[in-house]
């Protein structure tokens, strides 16, 4: 005769809120059966996953932008929820790009209200740079985003993550399959974070998955799709690698100056980001420090072949990678054990327990515009049109030792070097060095770093003599007419708000 | 000097500019695309008159399709664009200077 908890605990008084055991299936139905037990968040399409997502109009949906121009997850989501009858809802991604255009329909027929993302680039930028939105977009940084959701203002209801492979529990990476984008940085906060975490993924392999950037505590649902994304398109746009001479000169300089600084020694650390320039950079910097025999400790951020290359001729100690920007880097993620898969919370967040960029000693970043304080936009143009990402920008200029800002001095008749920035994304104060084809400003706050480079003989000059030599070559562009109404909000990797985009006339 | 046929000077590269003319009486026909336009075109028109106006033309279609070009580089394709376009080319190379 069989005992049961009710027999064992008669006369036992239980206190309330508490009740007898009744079957080890009473709470996980799904126990009762093997095939339940191993396939139960194994969903047959997209729209059975958001059904059981519990999706509802007004809700906060985000995804990662790691394949960037490549990716095929975003608008195909996106359109289904359209289809489905989703209105109102907040479109949280890690990133938006021009492949992106497709959602302005899903914009204008309201189901999508509102947009937080470290950037926009063509079409969709443009529509919403001319006042497509409601509400202004809020434009984040990297760390900054994990940081929106730490003070409860960025709640994600439903994380869409694509992943390469994943098994039927939600153990998921993207460095084996077919579509392999590397790290998936941006990923791991939302699966860390979301309510409900759905994953996209082209393959279903077996029981355990590994490595497990994505874990199966954190995930929901797995959905078997064709294609995440194109992998050959991530170093579209924004990572290049250049053969531009002028760029290869603003690189050699940029080496240049990482050599003289003061941050030269045995175990230093660098992000050298994207963009030409900057991408270039790494590689003058190998016979550097061959003739100083010297190697990095570790290398941080946006990782591309140029930092594997350093890697792989042991010249770089560890590299932490929160976005893979080649095949090469991804592939490089998933062969080399010290190539190390991060997240953004990781790697940027102010209010992470620690955060990578403040052990970072250079690094290089990109600008459309530089002003006279040293503040620096990556965002609007110059003809107040959205184009950019705010991405790691502001967060490694806070972090690091020292921030090297490398751009042309003008970009066919429009200078980088101007008088006002049209929008301020990274404060000035963090920014240490600027250099150009026509020459190198330190910002006056550094004169240890002036010194250092003017005694090693660089073309060291000052940040108003650069915008009188622009000035000079462009002539002085004629104001760009915005209207009150803003389009935009910067946000500081704080969550403050350090600048507004306004719509652009016309 | 007058304009007395079609000519073309210059490329759509970046930093560049396309310059077609083509003979039109009646007085100056100056169309500008730029992609700078809201920042310099006014300087580009001002400067693509004034080096017609040196070179002494004063009837004929001009079309400029810049890509943020410098002056200098204006000036430049719009010359070259005009000596295609005359039958004599007679310009003080120093007076263009």
């Amino acid at each position: 005769m069989t005992q049961t908890a009710k027999d064992r605990l008669a006369g036992v008084p239980l206190p309330s809120g508490l009740e007898a055991f009744s079957g080890v299936t009473a709470h996980a139905p799904h126990l009762a059966s093997r095939e339940e037990k191993h396939g139960r968040k194994l969903t047959k399409s997209l729209e059975d996953a958001i059904r059981a997502s519990g999706l509802k109009n007004g809700m906060t949906i985000s995804f990662h932008h790691s394949f960037r121009e490549g990716d095929k997850i975003i608008n195909t989501v996106v359109a289904k929820l359209a289809e489905m009858g989703f209105r109102d809802l907040t479109l949280a991604p890690s990133s938006l790009l021009s492949c992106n255009a497709p959602l302005i329909e899903h914009i204008r027929s309201g189901v999508i209200r509102r947009i937080y993302t470290s950037g926009m680039r063509g079409k969709l930028a443009d529509a919403i740079s001319h006042g497509l939105m409601a509400e202004p977009i809020n434009v984040h940084s990297h760390g900054g985003r994990v940081h929106l959701m730490d003070r409860g203002e960025l709640v994600i209801d439903v994380a869409f993550l694509s992943v390469s492979t994943a098994d039927p529990f939600g153990n998921a990476n993207a460095v084996t399959g077919k579509s392999r984008c590397g790290s998936l940085g941006y990923a791991m906060v939302d699966a860390d974070r979301a309510k409900t975490v759905i994953l996209l993924a082209e393959e279903i392999v077996a029981y355990p998955n590994a490595p497990a950037s994505i874990r199966q505590d954190q995930v929901d649902f797995v959905v078997p799709v064709e294609q995440i994304g194109d992998p050959s398109k991530i170093s579209v746009g924004a990572a290049r690698a250049t053969t531009n001479p002028r760029e290869l000169l603003i690189a050699r300089l940029a080496a240049d100056a990482m050599e003289h600084a003061g941050y030269f020694e045995d175990g230093f650390s660098m992000q050298t980001g994207t963009g030409g320039s900057a991408t270039a950079t790494a590689r003058f910097l190998e016979q550097k420090m061959r003739r100083k025999g010297i190697r990095a400790g570790f290398a941080l951020g946006g990782i591309t072949g140029s930092i594997v290359d350093l890697h792989e001729k042991g010249l770089v100690g560890r590299i932490l990678d929160t976005q893979s920007f080649d095949s090469v880097a991804a592939q490089s993620l998933a062969k080399n054990a010290e190539h190390l898969e991060i997240s953004t919370n990781f790697y940027a967040n102010l209010t992470a327990k620690a955060a990578s960029v403040d052990r970072v000693d250079m690094v290089i970043l990109s600008a459309l515009e530089i002003d006279l304080d040293f503040n620096v936009n990556v965002i609007t143009g110059s003809d107040g049109v959205m184009r950019g990402a705010s991405g790691g920008h502001s967060d490694t200029a806070a972090g690091a030792g020292l921030a090297i800002v490398v751009g042309p001095l003008i970009r066919s008749r429009i200078p980088t070097v101007v008088e006002r920035c049209t929008t301020v994304v990274t404060p000035g104060e963090t920014v240490g060095v600027l250099v150009t084809d026509h020459g190198i400003a330190v910002n006056p706050n550094r004169p240890d770093v002036a010194e250092r480079l003017k005694a090693a003989g660089l073309p060291v000059t000052t940040i108003e003599d650069l915008h009188r030599r622009a000035t000079m070559l462009t002539g002085v562009p004629q104001p760009i007419e915005f209207l009150d109404r803003v389009v935009g909000l910067i946000r500081y990797r704080d969550g403050s708000v350090i600048d507004a985009v306004r719509q652009v006339k016309g | 000097m007058k304009i007395v046929r079609e000519a073309l000077a210059g490329t759509l590269e970046s930093s560049d500019l396309m310059v077609r003319i083509a003979p039109k009486d009646g007085g100056l026909d100056i169309v500008l695309e730029s992609e700078v336009i809201h920042q310099f075109g006014a300087q580009i028109e001002a400067v693509v008159r004034e080096t017609l106006d040196r070179l002494g033309i004063d009837e004929g279609l001009v079309v400029v399709e810049d890509k943020g070009a410098l002056d200098c580089v204006v000036r430049a394709r719009i010359q070259t664009a005009v000596s295609r376009a005359v039958d004599e080319w007679t310009a003080d190379w120093r007076a263009l200077a």
